[in-house]
């Protein structure tokens, strides 16, 4: 019991992490899965979202707002697509990890401008940024939220992918791009709702992270996006459930590590875990096994 | 046709770049401070305190010629990295001596830029001994480190009868690792213990931290950091029902604190080289000059309340005009000559430097408590090192 | 014009700008910043050259370039600290375990040879990985590189996470544009090499390099270390470029921006990233340093002037030249008179014509 008192506030903030990390890992996990694209912008996006709530809710009330900054992110991942992504389609794949960094640049620019390069103070949010107690901990209720909500969310997206017309295009464009271009799938489409998809998680997961953690800087989302990455890989990148439990390891795993004290390698122990499992299983732990067509 | 375009364009940016203003009769003041990064907040209020002094009294006669004063400001980015480049910067521009910087890492950084352009600087409110020691171009304005953690370490055992600390310092900041070693060692000298704890650039979840804090039964939190993280400290330790006192530097005297203590239970004391209504004609010109123009409001976090570095940046502008007149030439050695001898009597006390390193001779931190009610600083007592 | 005339004229032309920074040095004050520019540029331009070099010429997408960087700094300002220095850089280490300094060339070469070292161990695992993977496990070794410096149980040598300075520093910019010059070189010389043309082999088509006879393996780590090396001996020049070294400063946004020096300038173009290494650096520190500032023009204020603004046209014009110019400045090809004579004569030619 004392063993647990002690480590249960360690494991709550794990969870909590694990499932913010896990709806940004989702975005990048299906962008690959389509485009073999590490979108480097991710991470930025969720920064955005979270911006334009600080901004919007000094004009809007919180009920306008939120749904507001569900719409204006999918708006932005979608243009981000659509203007930095779409005309390199053809253009050779460095290119277009090269057009990510370029707008993960321009968007962290962007939003120093905006800011002054002062932190934002997050809105609190109603009932999910107050504090209860479960059990020997004291924590804040989007903790609790967080996991549950992100679950539910896989799973409504995993019956979009295996059930629904649009669900089946992405899998049939993931598995190969050409063919189903050839079969009249309209593939811009396609991708055009994978970054949707994506962006809307991230948004939810801002909403969710920033409320625990209730500063915004411009650089906000790089660490958090950097590791959902590593989680998206980590779990094999291209599968969603894979994405979500490597984010869910890394998320409890990171929390352990700072509880034992090694603080200082909280950030390169999710990086160290990294290369052991790329090492021993390269594609991840549920990565489909890639062949080198000769 | 396109390279053509392209070139056509580097020309235009090579034209605009070479079109740089002289105007007779002008002295260049450089300010070295951050207005983004970890530290924007602070260096902005700090830059505040300048601009105010520079309206308050924008001329200068230096050897029987009235100057009219130019701040020439460049933005640090709170970063190593980029700082020297933005030193280089005010180099190039011929100023005649620098204000700055408002974090330890960046003036140690950029020190030796300084130096080898033969430019004195006079530290705001950089207190690590590392800015000064064993240079003689770097002059300082506040208190230091060794005696800051000193004071606080006192306060710590002395009014909360602390046995055991928990010092949380960020990786990779001079200032913020110095003052929590300073804190340590005086903290322990005193029979007390440390738990030292470090979380690295870019960390927004400090749930484990706190957790650890409690879990160690600390009988005080001690985190000298940036007031970014602090927001999240302060948020987190809420948040979580921590209830022992939170203690900090000079860097946490800030509105910024205020805002994210209002309206919740924290015990919040910090050391700070001002209390506002320590000059009261001061305070009031200052309020009024700030409200009076929305980016000035904006910079200062969104209210009128005076800030320690906002009145040590007031100050460190009018000892550089000292040090100006004293010298009586704009020749950056004559007022490094000059500066040595310079004293002043300014919002924040006397103002003077010792003869080893240039480092100003003040023996007394003030020691403030947030009240959470009203989001006001309010004193607790003067305190020195016996 | 023969292969052996336009070596010569391209060292000609070598000592012609080297012969123009030195009367650049003479003519301009000391602390123009268009001399801070180019020590800097020169600094990027090794260190593009060795990304390159991995990237470019070997298909070995590695994003580890800032912690090789970091290897060096640290290795170059451990060796080279005065004695008598580092009691008050050590403060909090008493004076660190370290108690001898070795002259600036010695300290430079170290932290090329610890450079490569590290990296031939980091390449014994990675280097089995295959594009992103290896792009993504380099990335990771480069923040592992970065806590391991800044732990403090190794303060004694690494100062923790605190900077390390009063090293030997330079102040001419011959210094770094000799240095950089000659590693340039040197790595050109690789690149033309046999090696060189088993790396790119690698890169072209992997399997087909390897039926015909060459050692995958070894050429990839060969090509690592040697990358490695040279950003290693980059880090020790950035070190004393900036006069202090931070872990911290290391980060993966430095390496981002080496890729897009590299990118812009042409992927598998050695000149192309020393000349997009030169404007980007003008552009982000120099060039563009008007728009952060306030402007009137007679009264009117000109919009969108502030602190900040520079960056953002910045990062909009890398997107363009991201979007529109993806093969970069100078695509694969290098820099030579000839090109530039082809390259007017095509476009006198052309007129030309429209005259007629």
């Amino acid at each position: 019991m004392d063993f647990l008192s002690k480590n249960l506030s360690y494991l709550l903030a794990g969870v909590s992490v694990g499932g913010q990390y896990a709806l940004i890992a989702i975005g990048y996990t299906m962008v690959y899965g389509i485009l073999r694209l590490i979108n480097f912008a991710h991470g930025d996006i969720f920064t955005v979202a979270a911006l334009i709530l600080v901004y919007s809710t000094t004009i809007l009330p919180l009920y306008i707002a939120i749904p507001l900054v569900l719409v204006a992110t999918v708006a932005l991942g979608y243009i981000v697509e659509r203007v930095a992504y779409k005309p390199l389609r053809s253009a050779p794949r460095m290119s277009i990890m090269i057009s990510a960094i370029g707008v993960s640049y321009l968007l962290q620019n962007l939003a120093l401008y905006i800011t002054g390069g002062l932190a934002q103070t997050y809105p609190a949010i109603p009932i999910i940024s107050e504090s209860i107690k479960i059990g020997p901990a004291t924590t804040k209720v989007v903790t609790v939220v967080t996991p549950v909500l992100t679950i539910i969310l896989v799973i409504v997206l995993m019956w979009l992918i295996n059930h629904t017309k649009v669900g089946m295009a992405m899998r049939a464009v993931a598995n190969d791009f050409e063919t189903s271009r050839l079969m009249g799938i309209k593939v811009d489409n396609v991708i055009s709702v994978t970054f949707v998809i994506g962006s809307f998680l991230a948004a939810v997961g801002s909403l969710l992270y920033f409320t625990n953690y209730a500063s915004v800087v411009p650089t906000s989302g790089a660490m958090p996006g950097l590791k959902a990455f590593v989680a998206a890989v980590f779990g094999g990148i291209g599968s969603i459930p894979g994405a979500v439990i490597g984010a869910f390891i890394i998320g409890i795993c990171e929390n352990i590590i700072k509880g034992l004290g090694w603080t200082t390698f909280s950030d390169a122990f999710t990086f160290a875990l990294l290369i052991v499992v790329l090492i021993v299983k390269p594609t991840g732990l549920f990565g489909e096994k890639a062949t080198d067509k000769v | 046709m396109k390279k053509a375009a392209a070139l056509a364009a580097c020309a235009a940016l090579c034209f605009a770049s070479v079109m740089s203003v002289s105007a007779a009769e002008t002295v260049k003041i450089g300010v070295y401070e951050p207005a983004s990064g970890d530290n924007g907040a602070g260096g902005k209020q700090e830059v505040l305190g300048m601009q105010f002094a520079n309206s308050v009294c924008p001329t200068v006669e230096i050897g029987g010629t009235e100057y009219d004063v130019e701040l020439v400001i460049v933005d640090n980015e709170s970063s190593n990295e980029k700082g020297p480049t933005a030193a280089s910067q005010l180099v190039s521009e011929g100023v005649s001596v620098v204000l700055g910087s408002y974090g330890s890492g960046v003036s140690i950084a950029a020190s030796d830029i300084f130096a080898q352009a033969g430019v004195p600087a006079i530290g705001v409110t950089c207190t690590n001994p590392q800015v000064t020691e064993g240079n003689t171009h770097y002059f300082r304005i506040c208190f230091l480190d060794p005696f800051q953690g000193t004071v606080l370490a006192n306060f710590a055992a002395e009014n909360f009868e602390a046995k055991k600390a928990y010092v949380l310092t960020k990786l990779g900041d001079d200032y913020s690792t110095g003052l929590g070693f300073y804190f340590q060692q005086a903290f322990e000298g005193l029979g007390g213990e440390v738990v030292a704890d470090t979380f690295p650039e870019g960390n927004a979840d400090f749930t484990s931290y706190v957790t650890t804090a409690t879990n160690e039964g600390a009988d005080v939190i001690f985190a000298p950091v940036s007031t970014e993280a602090a927001q999240l400290i302060i948020d987190t330790a809420t948040s979580q029902g921590v209830t022992v006192p939170l203690l900090a530097g000079d860097t946490w005297d800030s509105n910024v604190i205020l805002n994210a203590a209002k309206g919740k239970d924290a015990q919040i004391y910090v050391t700070t080289f001002y209390q506002e209504g320590g000059d009261p004609e001061f305070d009031s010109s200052i309020k009024e000059w700030i409200n009076s123009d929305s980016t000035n409001l904006a910079n200062n976090g969104g209210d009128d309340t005076v800030a320690a570095v906002t009145a040590m940046g007031y100050d460190a502008y009018f000892t550089a005009l000292e040090a100006l007149k004293a010298a009586g030439s704009t020749d950056p050695a004559a007022v490094n000559e000059a500066l040595w001898g310079v004293t002043y009597s300014g919002v924040t006390g006397e103002i003077s430097f010792d003869e080893v390193n240039g480092d100003a001779n003040r023996d007394v931190a003030y020691v403030k408590v947030a009240n959470t009610e009203t989001g006001a600083w309010e004193f607790v007592a003067e305190q020195g090192v016996n | 014009m023969s292969k052996r005339k336009n070596t010569i004229i391209s060292a000609l032309l070598l000592l012609a700008l080297f012969g123009f920074i030195l009367i650049l040095e003479r003519m301009l004050p000391p602390t123009h910043i268009a001399l801070t520019v180019l020590k800097k540029s020169c600094i990027y331009a090794l260190v593009a050259v060795s990304m390159n070099l991995l990237n470019g010429f070997t298909g070995l997408f590695s994003l580890g370039q800032a912690g090789f960087m970091l290897i060096g700094a640290y290795t170059y300002g451990i060796l080279t600290i005065p004695v008598e220095a580092r009691a008050s850089v050590y403060m909090y280490y008493g004076g660190g375990i370290i108690q001898f300094a070795v002259p600036v060339a010695v300290g430079i070469l170290a932290a090329g040879i610890t450079a490569a070292a590290f990296a031939w161990l980091i390449g014994l695992p990675v280097l089995r990985l295959k594009s992103d993977y290896l792009a993504i496990a380099t990335l990771g070794f480069a923040e592992i590189i970065r806590a391991v410096f800044m732990w403090d149980k190794l303060g004694v040598l690494t100062n923790g996470s605190n900077l390390l300075r009063k090293f030997p520093t330079f102040s001419s910019v011959t210094f770094p544009f000799i240095v950089a010059g000659c590693c340039i070189a040197v790595m050109v010389l690789i690149i033309n090499s046999s090696y060189g043309r088993a790396f790119k082999a690698i890169r072209d088509d992997e399997i087909a390099a390897e039926a015909m006879g060459i050692n995958l393996a070894k050429h990839k780590r060969m090509a690592f270390c040697i990358s490695s090396f040279f950003a290693g001996v980059g880090g020790a020049l950035l070190a004393m470029y900036q006069t202090s070294i931070q872990a911290n400063t290391f980060k993966s946004a430095m390496t981002y921006e080496i890729l897009l020096i590299v990118v812009i300038g042409g992927l598998g173009s050695v000149t192309g990233s020393c000349i997009a290494s030169f404007l980007f650096i003008a552009c982000s520190e120099w060039w563009l340093r008007f728009l952060d500032a306030e402007m009137y023009i007679g009264d009117f204020k000109v919009p969108l002037l502030r602190s900040g603004f520079r960056k953002v046209v910045f990062a909009v014009i890398i997107m363009i030249i991201v979007l529109f110019y993806r093969r970069g400045i100078m695509g694969n090809k290098e820099f030579s008179v000839e090109g530039i004579c082809n390259f007017f004569k095509k476009r006198f030619g052309r007129k030309k014509e429209a005259a007629s």
